[in-house]
């Protein structure tokens, strides 16, 4: 059913008793020409780009639990490309411009909202640096604005300008950055892969892969064995987990990153506001809730939550930037699970066993990756080559010294 | 989560750093020695690779608002539930004397 003002008033005067499922039910086939391991935002990107853009639709999607139950549906749904280093400037724009066209290409309403994305600079140093960010993105045609102290107030005054220790003096501003319906971009990339024929099968967690002289031959499930020409991987979180089946060992530490929503209130916060002297990202949902964010814990983690004292450092750096936050109770938290890449940059990439490729390493950069992602590693499966986009994305930059470490903080993924 | 430190007790993680997997073993640095294909492949898989494990892990933290020993703790990464606190040092000699 194509979605359209049509189809909304036809069913509204029906009762809205003629919507069918999203999606079909489908049954697993003995064999695939591609299976994607992972049913979340980047594995339903790919099973729908791999449809669209290549023509192979002889895909299954497996997925251990339900479609969109991993971190596209944890994540605090914020959208940007303004990054600084070569490798990664042109893969998050062209994404950006991928969400720009997104719900035109899937029929499906994500809320895309290019609300900005304002990082707040609070030291002549972090001011350089930013300008120097601002300049590094507009080199790769994306927008950026340096702001100073006086635009930043006049757009979000209620902000603690005059704080001690890290007073306001200005932002680096993305305008076409926001937010998106987090839980939309999966469930509309599923239905744009199932009508493309994709299987897209739930419940059906990879328990084996099976490799015979170097090359794929399928995977086994919790539904039995299925042969495959081609098989993705995408789940991460648990990457480690799902390569070591294929005896790979990765660059990778899962880690557990919190989130938070607050209890909702009239609209307060237009942007995405970052805060630039510690680690806090803040946005408002279109319900009325804050939904804010900060640093991972910090250790290896599988547990999906996280400890008191990460909780209490989000919310001290939030009332460091906006004290009248203190008033407002907090509705919940929760975690996901993070593949923290030992460069900070993620991995799209063939790996040593013929036919099986690899999107890992995303750290707690997934979401605004989504459809990049999903594109690059249609393209890398589809040709059996990566795109110019995700050529720097390799799996054995590690070994050759090509890393793509944003914070140049080294080879410690608890701090990237 | 609260790590019993073998010096000070039961203390919240808040007083402590996390490094990492305690398992891996730093490849010899023996200036003299020819940095060649093996010890490359040695060294990138103690700098880059990890096992990554869900379930117990033996991981490095140090208590840095506490005695500042480094610990060998080793935790279930599913419940986050510590099953066992070492000195790192006490882990290290061990390792020297008897191998690993």
């Amino acid at each position: 059913m194509r979605y359209s003002l049509l189809s909304l008033i036809s069913q509204a005067l029906k009762g809205n008793t003629g919507w069918k499922p999203v999606w079909r039910e489908a049954e697993l086939k003995p064999a695939y020409d591609v299976i994607i391991v992972g049913g979340g935002g980047h594995g339903l990107a790919t099973a729908f780009y791999l449809a669209k853009v290549h023509g192979i639709t002889n895909v299954a999607v497996l997925e251990k639990g339900w479609l969109g139950g991993g971190n596209v549906g944890r994540n605090t749904t914020i959208i940007r490309s303004n990054y600084l280093l070569p490798g990664n400037t042109p893969f998050y724009e062209w994404s950006m411009k991928l969400w720009e066209g997104l719900e035109q290409d899937l029929n499906y309403n994500a809320m895309v909202s290019q609300r900005g994305v304002l990082n707040l600079y609070h030291s002549d140093a972090q001011r350089d640096a930013y300008a120097r960010r601002g300049n590094a993105m507009r080199l790769n045609g994306v927008d950026a604005e340096l702001l100073d102290r006086e635009l930043v107030r006049a757009m979000v005054p209620y902000l603690d300008f005059d704080n001690a220790r890290f007073p306001i003096q200005g932002g680096l501003l993305q305008r076409r950055g926001g937010t998106v319906r987090h839980d939309a971009v999966a469930w509309g990339y599923a239905r744009g892969a199932d009508q493309r024929g994709v299987d897209l099968i739930q419940n059906c967690e990879v328990t084996g892969i099976r490799v015979e002289g170097g090359r794929i031959v399928g995977v086994d499930t919790a539904k039995g064995f299925v042969r495959a020409g081609k098989v993705g991987l995408a789940c991460a979180g648990n990457s480690s987990r799902v390569a070591a089946l294929a005896g790979l060992r990765l660059p990778i530490e899962s880690h557990v990153l919190q989130a938070f929503v607050s209890e909702g209130v009239k609209p307060l916060v237009h942007q995405v506001i970052t805060f630039g002297a510690g680690h806090f990202y803040i946005s408002q949902s279109d319900k009325g809730g804050l939904v804010f964010g900060g640093d991972i814990d910090g250790y290896n983690s599988y547990a999906w939550r996280g400890n008191l004292p990460t909780i209490e450092d989000v919310c001290e750096s939030g009332m460091a930037l906006m004290p009248m936050i203190g008033r407002l109770r907090l509705l919940r938290s929760w975690g996901g699970l993070m593949d923290m890449s030992m460069d900070g940059s993620p991995i799209i990439d063939r790996t040593p066993i013929e036919g099986l490729y690899l999107n890992a390493g995303w750290c707690y950069g997934g979401f605004k990756a989504t459809p990049a992602s999903g594109w690059c590693f249609a393209h890398t499966i589809a040709r059996n080559e990566p795109h110019a986009l995700n050529a720097a994305f390799r799996l054995d930059r590690f070994a050759t010294g090509h890393l793509i470490d944003e914070k140049g903080v080294g080879a410690q993924p608890n701090l990237h | 989560m609260r790590i019993d430190c073998c010096h000070c007790g039961p203390r919240g993680n808040e007083e402590f750093v996390y490094l990492g997997d305690a398992t891996l073993e730093r490849p010899p640095a023996d200036p003299a020695a020819p940095l060649d294909e093996e010890a490359r492949t040695r060294w990138h898989d103690y700098v880059y690779l990890r096992d990554n494990p869900a379930g117990p892990h033996r991981e490095l933290w140090q208590h840095v608002s506490g005695c500042r020993a480094w610990l060998v703790v080793t935790r279930d990464t599913r419940t986050h539930a510590i099953l066992k606190v070492e000195s790192a040092r006490d882990v290290a000699l061990a390792r020297a004397v008897f191998g690993s």
